[in-house]
C-alpha cells in the first residue's frame, strides 16, 4: 500500500455511458405524472470496466484480516475461513426466497436448527433464537426478555440494569433502549467486579446485570459464582454479553456460571466476516425461565420435519427484530465453520487465542511495555497502557496506533475500556502464527525506540498510507457527507 | 492552568453562572471544561421559553470525542440562548466567559444561587480532578 | 488443526516464554467447579470436502423453484462483477473503519453510498445503512421522536397497508420507549389508505405518519395529499420505498411541497441475493436538519495533515460507544458488505439500468396478473396503478394452493388469508425482470390445473 489515491466514482461519470449488457432492454413504463420521476438519479455513468477497476482500486486502500495482522481487541479479528463463504453462497441457499414453504426449505431449515443445537451445547443454555443481526440487537433482545419476564411476573419496579464501568457503551445505551435506567459500578484494581458496591446496587428495582466475562478489562472475573449468587437472590437475573466468548470456547460455559441470557457475536466466535463493519449477527440463548420470550422465528422439529416457530408457538414471545429470519446467509457461514471445527477443535479456539495472547503479553512486558493488569492471566486480550510515555515523551498511544499502520499492523482498539488511560486493547486471536506475533512485538519495540530518539516523527504517522491523519474536527464542523454537498470542486 | 474569573459561580460539573444586573444569570461551561473537552463542534443550546430545573440537563456540547450534557446551576426559564454557536461552536473554546455563553435563565427561586460555588471552591475541584 | 497455525515446537517456546506449565495452565484463574470435560453434543469435525459435500446435498434439498414471492425480498438480476468484488478479503474480513488511514477504501466507499442514496430518495443526507428495512422503520419512529421536539404525544400514524412485518417489528424494538402505534385501514377495492380516517385526525398531536410506496399490496397510495396532510397538521412523514421502484417514480424528496422528512427501506433490491431472508441492509435518509438525530453511522469527506482529500466517521457524538446511555441508538455495527454489494450494483446499472429493471418489473408483472385473471373463479382485488406485485383472489384455500404448487417446484406467492382476513382467499404474487413469458405461462397452467383439481 502506497500514497495511492482512487478518484470518485462520480469523477468516471459521463453522460450516455453505460455497463449496458447488465439490464433488460426494451420495456418502458407508463407511468401517471403525479407517480412520475421527473429528473434521473445522479447515479454514476461508467462501463463495467471501469466501476469493476474503481471498486477493485477501493479494496486496496483496506487493511483486512487476508492482508495484515489485525489485532483489534474485543473484536475478534480472526481468520474467515473461504470454505464458510463458499458453502453459504451456493446458488439454492442465494436463491431462497425467506418465505418459501418449508416444504422446500429443509435444507436450510436444518442447518439453522443444528446450529442452535451447537450454540446451546457451547454455551450451556436451553433455548437459542438466530434472529437478532448483530450484537446489539441480541443485547436488546436480552434485555427485553429480561424486563419480560419481571413483568409477566408483574414485578413492575424491576427497571434498573446494572453495568460495570469497563463494559461496552452498548450495554447502556440497549438498557436505554429498553426503557430502564442504568446503575453503572465501578471495577477493582485488579480488574475483578467490586462486590461491595454490587451489593450497594443491587435491590428491588434491580431488573438485572450485564456482564462480559471476561471483560473487556481482558481478566476473567473470579468472583462470577459469588456475583451470580447475589444478583439472583435480589431478584434480578444475569445478562452474558457473548463479545469475549472467544476466551472460554470449550472452557466454561455462560450456562454454568449461573447466567440466565447471553447474546453470542457469530461474527467474533464464529468466524463470520466483519464486512468493513457488518453484516454481523448475535444469536440470543436463554435458561429456563426466559424460554417463553425468545424473539421469533425460531426452527423447530416435529418427527423428521422442520419448520418455523412463530407467535403461535411462544405467545410470550417479545416479537420480532428482522423483517425475515435475521442475517439468514451468516448464520450458514457459522455453521460451516462450526461443523468445520468440530468438537475438539472448539476447546482449541479457546486454547490457542489465550495462549497467542498470553504468549504476546509476556513479550510485552519483557520488552518493558506496561502491563495494565500485570498480575493477572491474559484472557484472549489484554491491555497496555502507554501513559507513561504519553508523561515523559509526549508520545500517546493512539500516536503509537497510527504508527504500527506504517510497519503493516492493524492498530489494537485505542482508548477502551474508558477507564485504563492510553490503552492499547490487543487480541491477536487463535489463527495467528507465533513470527506474526514476534513480528508485531518487534515493531512496537522499533517505535519506542523512535519514540524516544524523534516523538515528532512517531507523532506525524502514519506516512506510508492512502492519506495521513484526517481532520476529524472539520469533518464533523464543515459537514460535507455527499458529493455535491458543498462546493469544493 | 485553566482560568477561573473571581466575579462568578460554579457547579462542580463544571458550568459558571453570572447573575446580571437585570436579575437573570447567564450560564456557561469553564475553561478547564472547554479545555478537556477539546475543539467542539456542536453546541445544542434549549429553546427560549423552556423551564429548566436546578441541575437538569439544558444543553450538549460536543466536540470530535466527547458530547458532554451541561446542567442549569439555578432553575427558572430560559430567557436567551447563544445562537451564534449553531454556526460556530469554537466561540466556546475561544471564549468561554464571554461569547461562548451558552444561555439565561430567569431563576425561579433565588436562593439556588447561594448553593454555588465560588471561585475558590471551584478551584479546588479542578486541582481534584488532576 | 484446522485453522491454528501453531506447531508442537513454538507450542513449547510459547509457553516457556509465559512461563507457564501447559495451555491447560492459562485457565487456572477459572474457578475449578466450572470447568468443562468435554462438549458432548457437538459432532466431530468435518473436513473442507466433507462439510462441501453436506451443504450441497441440503441445498439440493431445498431445489430452485420458480419464484413469485416478493413481499419485501425480490429476485433480481445481479451482475456478476458485484460478488466478485464483494467477496475480496479486502473488503469482505475488514472491520468498521475506526482506523480511517487504514480504512479509506470501505470509508470513501460508504460516502459514494451515501450520495447515491440521497440522490435516489431525493433527501438530502443519508446513514451509511441499518440492519433491514423492517428495522429502519423502528429506528426511524425513534428517531422521528426525537427529531420532533413539539409533538409531545410520541405517536405514530400508520396505514394497514404497510407491511404488517414492519409494524410488528417497529413495536417490538420501541417496546421500551412510550411511543403509540394508530393503525389507519386501507379503502376496499382501491387497497390504499382510506383518506378520511387520516383525516379525522386533524387537530391531534401526531409526530410521524408513515408512508409505504408502493404499499404491502403493490398499489401506489396518493403521496402528495398524506404528505401535504401531515405537514399541515404539525407531524413529520417518514417514507418507506423498495429503492428500485425509485428509478421511475417520484422520490419520497418531492412528496408535497416540501418532501419528507425521513425515508427508509430495504436496500436488498439493489444487489442483494435473496438469501432466506438475509443478510439485507436497511437504508435511511433524512433531511440535513435532522441529520444528529439520524442513528448508526455517517461517513464524512474532509481532508489530511497534507491537505489531501479522505474519509473518515464523523457526528460520532450521536453513538454509543461516547453517548453510553444516551446515544441516538445502541446500533453499533451496519450492514456495510451488502452495502458494497449495492453500491457496485448502482454504479454498473446506472440509473437509466435501474429503470430499466424497474420498467421490465412491472411488465412481467402486469402480463403475470393478467394470465392469472383469466383463470376462472381467479380475481384482481384491487383496482388502481400498481408496481410488480398484486392481490389475487382465489377460489380455493390459499395455502393448499401454494403447497400444491410446491410439489410443481413454483413458489407461488404469499397467503394473505391469516394477515388480511378480510380479504378472503387473497394471494401476493410479485413478478420481476427475472421472470420470462414463458415462465409466466408456466406458472398460469400449473394454477390454472391445481385450481380445477380443486386442491
Amino acid at each position: 500500500m502506497s500514497n495511492i489515491t482512487e478518484p470518485l466514482i462520480f469523477k468516471h461519470s459521463r453522460t450516455g455511458r453505460s455497463a449496458a449488457g447488465q439490464y433488460p432492454q426494451g420495456a418502458t413504463a407508463e407511468v401517471p405524472e403525479k407517480f412520475r420521476r421527473r429528473k434521473r438519479a445522479a447515479l454514476p455513468e461508467v462501463s463495467e470496466l471501469q466501476a469493476v477497476r474503481h471498486f477493485t482500486r477501493l479494496s486496496q486502500l483496506n487493511f483486512s484480516i487476508d492482508t495484515h495482522f489485525y489485532p483489534l481487541g474485543s473484536c475478534t479479528m480472526k481468520y474467515n475461513p473461504r470454505a464458510c463463504n463458499a458453502f453459504a453462497m451456493l446458488p439454492e441457499f442465494l436463491g431462497r426466497h425467506p418465505l418459501a414453504p418449508s416444504a422446500v426449505s429443509q435444507g436450510f431449515l436444518s442447518c439453522l436448527y443444528e446450529l442452535q443445537e451447537m450454540l446451546k451445547e457451547v454455551t450451556g443454555m436451553k433455548g437459542v433464537s438466530l434472529t437478532p443481526m448483530a450484537g446489539a440487537q441480541g443485547e436488546f433482545a436480552g434485555v427485553a426478555m429480561i424486563r419480560a419476564y419481571h413483568r409477566a411476573r408483574n414485578d413492575l419496579q424491576r427497571t434498573e440494569i446494572i453495568v460495570p464501568d469497563a463494559a461496552h457503551g452498548t450495554n447502556p445505551a440497549t438498557a436505554t433502549m429498553c426503557g430502564c435506567t442504568v446503575v453503572e459500578i465501578p471495577s477493582l484494581a485488579n480488574g475483578d467486579i467490586d462486590i461491595e458496591a454490587l451489593k450497594g446496587a443491587l435491590g428491588p428495582k434491580t431488573a438485572g446485570i450485564m456482564l462480559t466475562n471476561p471483560s473487556t478489562l481482558g481478566v476473567f472475573e473470579r468472583r462470577i459464582q459469588e456475583v451470580a449468587k447475589l444478583v439472583h437472590e435480589a431478584g434480578g437475573l444475569l445478562y452474558y454479553d457473548g463479545a469475549n466468548l472467544n476466551a472460554i470456547l470449550g472452557k466454561v460455559r455462560p450456562g454454568d456460571m449461573g447466567f440466565d441470557v447471553i447474546h453470542m457475536n457469530l461474527h467474533k466466535t464464529f468466524s463470520t466476516p466483519h464486512g468493513g463493519g457488518g453484516p454481523g449477527s448475535g444469536a440470543v440463548g436463554v435458561g429456563q425461565r426466559l424460554l417463553p420470550f425468545l424473539p421469533i422465528p425460531t426452527v423447530g422439529k416435529d418427527g423428521d420435519k422442520y419448520r418455523w416457530l412463530d407467535e403461535n408457538d411462544l405467545p410470550q414471545t417479545i416479537g420480532r427484530l428482522s423483517a425475515f429470519m435475521g442475517n439468514a446467509g451468516v448464520l450458514l457461514r457459522a455453521y460451516v465453520y462450526m461443523r468445520m471445527l468440530g468438537r475438539e477443535g472448539m476447546h482449541r479456539v479457546a486454547e490457542f487465542s489465550a495462549l497467542n495472547a498470553n504468549y504476546l503479553l509476556a513479550r510485552l512486558k519483557k520488552a518493558g511495555f506496561e502491563a495494565a493488569y500485570p498480575e493477572r492471566r491474559a484472557s484472549h486480550e489484554f491491555i497496555i497502557t502507554m501513559k507513561r510515555q504519553a508523561k515523559e515523551l509526549g508520545v500517546n498511544a493512539m500516536d503509537f496506533a497510527k504508527r504500527l499502520l506504517d510497519y503493516g499492523f492493524h492498530a489494537p482498539t485505542t482508548y477502551f475500556p474508558l477507564l485504563v488511560p492510553e490503552c492499547l486493547l490487543i487480541e491477536p486471536t487463535e489463527t495467528e502464527a507465533k513470527e506474526e506475533l514476534d513480528a508485531f512485538v518487534d515493531a512496537l519495540i522499533a517505535i519506542q525506540a523512535e519514540a524516544e530518539q524523534d516523538a515528532a516523527k512517531v507523532k506525524g504517522a502514519p506516512y506510508t498510507l492512502p492519506v495521513r491523519r484526517l481532520d476529524d474536527v472539520r469533518a464533523a464542523k464543515q459537514l460535507d457527507l455527499t458529493y455535491g454537498m458543498r462546493s469544493t470542486e | 492552568m485553566s482560568n477561573i474569573p473571581a466575579d462568578l459561580k460554579y457547579l462542580d460539573s463544571h458550568e459558571w453562572a453570572r447573575v446580571e444586573s437585570d436579575g437573570t444569570v447567564t450560564i456557561g461551561i469553564s475553561d478547564h471544561a472547554q479545555g478537556a473537552l477539546g475543539d467542539l463542534v456542536f453546541v445544542e443550546v434549549p429553546e427560549v421559553g423552556k423551564s429548566l430545573t436546578k441541575g437538569g440537563a439544558a444543553a450538549v456540547v460536543e466536540s470530535v470525542k466527547a458530547a458532554s450534557d451541561v446542567y442549569s446551576p439555578v432553575s427558572g426559564e430560559v430567557v436567551a440562548a447563544n445562537d451564534a454557536l449553531s454556526g460556530s461552536p469554537e466561540l466556546v473554546n475561544s471564549d468561554p466567559y464571554g461569547q461562548g455563553w451558552l444561555f439565561k435563565i430567569k431563576p425561579s427561586n433565588t436562593g439556588e444561587l447561594q448553593q454555588l460555588l465560588d471561585a475558590k471552591a471551584y478551584e479546588k475541584v479542578v486541582a481534584d480532578a488532576h | 488443526m484446522p485453522f491454528i497455525p501453531h506447531t508442537e515446537t513454538e507450542i513449547s517456546e510459547m509457553l516457556a516464554a509465559i512461563g507457564a506449565p501447559s495451555i491447560d495452565a492459562l485457565f487456572d484463574e477459572i474457578p475449578a467447579a466450572l470447568r468443562i470435560k468435554s462438549l458432548a453434543g457437538i459432532p466431530d469435525a468435518l473436513s473442507e470436502m466433507e462439510v462441501g459435500r453436506l451443504m450441497q446435498a441440503r441445498a439440493q434439498q431445498d431445489g430452485r423453484p420458480l419464484n413469485f414471492l416478493g413481499a419485501g425480498a425480490y429476485e433480481h438480476h445481479i451482475p456478476a462483477a458485484v460478488w466478485a468484488i464483494v467477496t475480496r478479503g479486502e473488503f469482505y474480513s475488514a472491520y468498521t473503519p475506526y482506523q480511517a488511514e487504514a480504512s479509506q477504501g470501505t470509508l470513501q466507499l460508504l460516502y459514494e453510498y451515501q450520495t447515491m442514496m440521497s440522490s435516489l430518495t431525493g433527501m438530502e443526507v443519508s446513514n451509511a445503512s441499518l440492519y433491514d428495512g423492517a428495522s429502519a422503520l423502528a429506528e426511524a419512529c425513534l428517531m422521528a421522536v426525537r427529531a420532533h421536539r413539539k409533538s409531545k404525544s410520541a405517536r405514530i400514524v400508520v396505514p394497514s397497508s404497510l407491511n404488517p412485518t414492519y409494524l410488528s417489528v417497529s413495536r417490538a424494538v420501541v417496546e421500551g420507549q412510550n411511543l403509540s402505534f394508530t393503525v389507519l385501514p386501507y379503502e376496499s377495492g382501491k387497497g390504499t389508505l382510506q383518506f378520511s380516517k387520516l383525516e379525522a385526525l386533524k387537530g391531534e398531536d401526531i409526530t410521524a405518519v408513515v408512508i409505504q410506496q408502493p404499499n404491502f399490496f403493490g398499489q401506489m397510495e396518493d403521496v402528495d395529499a398524506i404528505t401535504e396532510w401531515a405537514h399541515a397538521n404539525n407531524a413529520l412523514v417518514i417514507a418507506v420505498v423498495n429503492p428500485l421502484s425509485l428509478a421511475l417514480f417520484k422520490p419520497p424528496g418531492e412528496w408535497g411541497t416540501k418532501g419528507v422528512d425521513i425515508v427508509v427501506g430495504d436496500g436488498q433490491p439493489l444487489g442483494v441475493p435473496l438469501s432466506s431472508g438475509g443478510p439485507y441492509f436497511g437504508f435511511m435518509t433524512t433531511r440535513m436538519e435532522h441529520v444528529r438525530q439520524m442513528p448508526g453511522r455517517i461517513i464524512g469527506r474532509t481532508v489530511d495533515l497534507d491537505g489531501k482529500q479522505g474519509f473518515t466517521l464523523t457526528l460520532q457524538a450521536r453513538e454509543q460507544h461516547i453517548r453510553r446511555s444516551k446515544a441516538t441508538s445502541n446500533i453499533c455495527t451496519n450492514q456495510g458488505l451488502l452495502v458494497t454489494a449495492a453500491t457496485i450494483h448502482m454504479s454498473l446499472l446506472g440509473a437509466a439500468g435501474l429503470e430499466a429493471v424497474a420498467a421490465t418489473s412491472q411488465q412481467q408483472a402486469a402480463k403475470l396478473v393478467d394470465k392469472l385473471a383469466r383463470i376462472p373463479g381467479v380475481k384482481v382485488v384491487f383496482d388502481g396503478y400498481r408496481f410488480h406485485e398484486a392481490v389475487l383472489q382465489l377460489p380455493a384455500r390459499v395455502s393448499d394452493v401454494l403447497d400444491a404448487l410446491a410439489k410443481r417446484n413454483i413458489v407461488g406467492g404469499l397467503d394473505l388469508s391469516k394477515l388480511y382476513p378480510e380479504l378472503g382467499n387473497a394471494l401476493l404474487v410479485c413478478a420481476t425482470e427475472m421472470r420470462t413469458d414463458a415462465d409466466l405461462d408456466t406458472y398460469a397452467s400449473a394454477l390454472a390445473d391445481v385450481l380445477e383439481r380443486k386442491p
